[in-house]
């Protein structure tokens, strides 16, 4: 993909992932750093969504500040039982996300609740449901978001 | 958080309209004005509500297939200092401070760290390593090899 990506896509790529302006005519005014028509801009971040190379084109919210409560989960799941578990653990629309990882705590998966009672209540259920512990790894302290991935 | 706040992340959480004066189209579907949206928008980008507007690249497609969770268990007084430093280092998307869970657990510090190849991770979780230097206690890597599961994050 990113073999496929001109000048232009990977300026946009780089320079656009915060900043966008907030004013009546946001794309002609972030265009301008680019040197080209706000139309431009406007079709070249549609074709970037549209073949993947961006996940999103808006305000990134801070999920914890916006109220709720979130916390990362680990699970240690014998190779063997893991589909069943992850399909398990899945079903549940408080995960938000939920990867495979290299270790021998091999699942790791993000609830989002709108209460900190429903996190605890949501990992007990899955604790009965897959037969397994869970760690719950609440973020404590964040030292920076912001990573501006090069194209 | 208000309502009119709640609505306006519920209308923009998957994006914003691709048009010239995509606030005044928001404005209007949520029965605002544009002066609204565009306050309400500043307020929460300035309580951190919001991190940033912008585009959100997909790792994937920009070639960083080699994602690892570096985790590290760094002595309780020295965090406080480490943590931003780590944080502040380029290639870190994500660093948080969670708490141990021992004896299964002995980690404090996580930072996602994206490469393009395993060996380009690699290097870059060395540079963690020199930051943390005498305060660093023990590590592990996670490279992650299967998504399950990713949803957008729903806010009600």
């Amino acid at each position: 993909m990113r073999d496929t990506l001109d000048e232009l896509d990977r300026a946009i790529v780089n320079r656009l992932q915060g900043g966008f302006p907030l004013s009546e005519r946001p794309f002609a005014e972030a265009a301008k750093e680019f040197e080209v028509d706000e139309r431009v801009l406007i079709s070249r971040i549609e074709k970037l969504l549209a073949n993947g190379t961006l996940s999103r084109f808006g305000p990134l919210f801070d999920a914890e500040r916006l109220g709720g409560a979130f916390t990362l989960c680990a699970m240690r799941v014998p190779a063997d039982d893991f589909e069943r578990v992850a399909a398990q653990v899945n079903a549940h629309p408080e995960v938000a996300h939920n990867y495979e990882r290299e270790h021998r705590f091999n699942m790791w998966f993000v609830l989002a609740t709108s209460t900190p009672e429903d996190i605890d209540r949501t990992i007990r259920k899955l604790e009965v449901e897959t037969g397994y512990p869970i760690l719950n790894l609440p973020r404590l302290d964040e030292y920076y978001i912001g990573l501006q991935l090069a194209a | 958080m208000n309502a009119i706040d709640r609505a306006i992340v519920r209308a923009t959480q998957a994006g914003l309209p691709l048009i010239a004066r995509p606030y005044e189209a928001l404005a209007s579907s949520l029965g605002l004005t544009e002066t609204d949206i565009l306050e309400r928008l500043k307020s929460m980008l300035a309580d951190g509500r919001i991190r940033r507007i912008g585009v959100v690249p997909n790792h994937y497609a920009l070639g960083y297939r080699a994602n690892a969770m570096s985790v590290w268990d760094v002595a309780d007084e020295a965090l406080e200092a480490l943590g931003p430093q780590v944080g502040a280092l380029p290639f870190v998307s994500h660093c948080y401070r969670r708490p141990r869970r021992l004896p299964a657990w002995p980690y404090n510090l996580f930072a996602m760290v994206h490469g393009r190849t395993r060996d380009d991770t690699a290097e870059k979780i060395e540079a963690i390593r020199k930051v943390l230097g005498a305060s660093l206690r023990a590590s592990d890597v996670l490279y992650s090899t299967r998504i399950l599961k990713k949803t957008g994050m729903r806010i009600a």
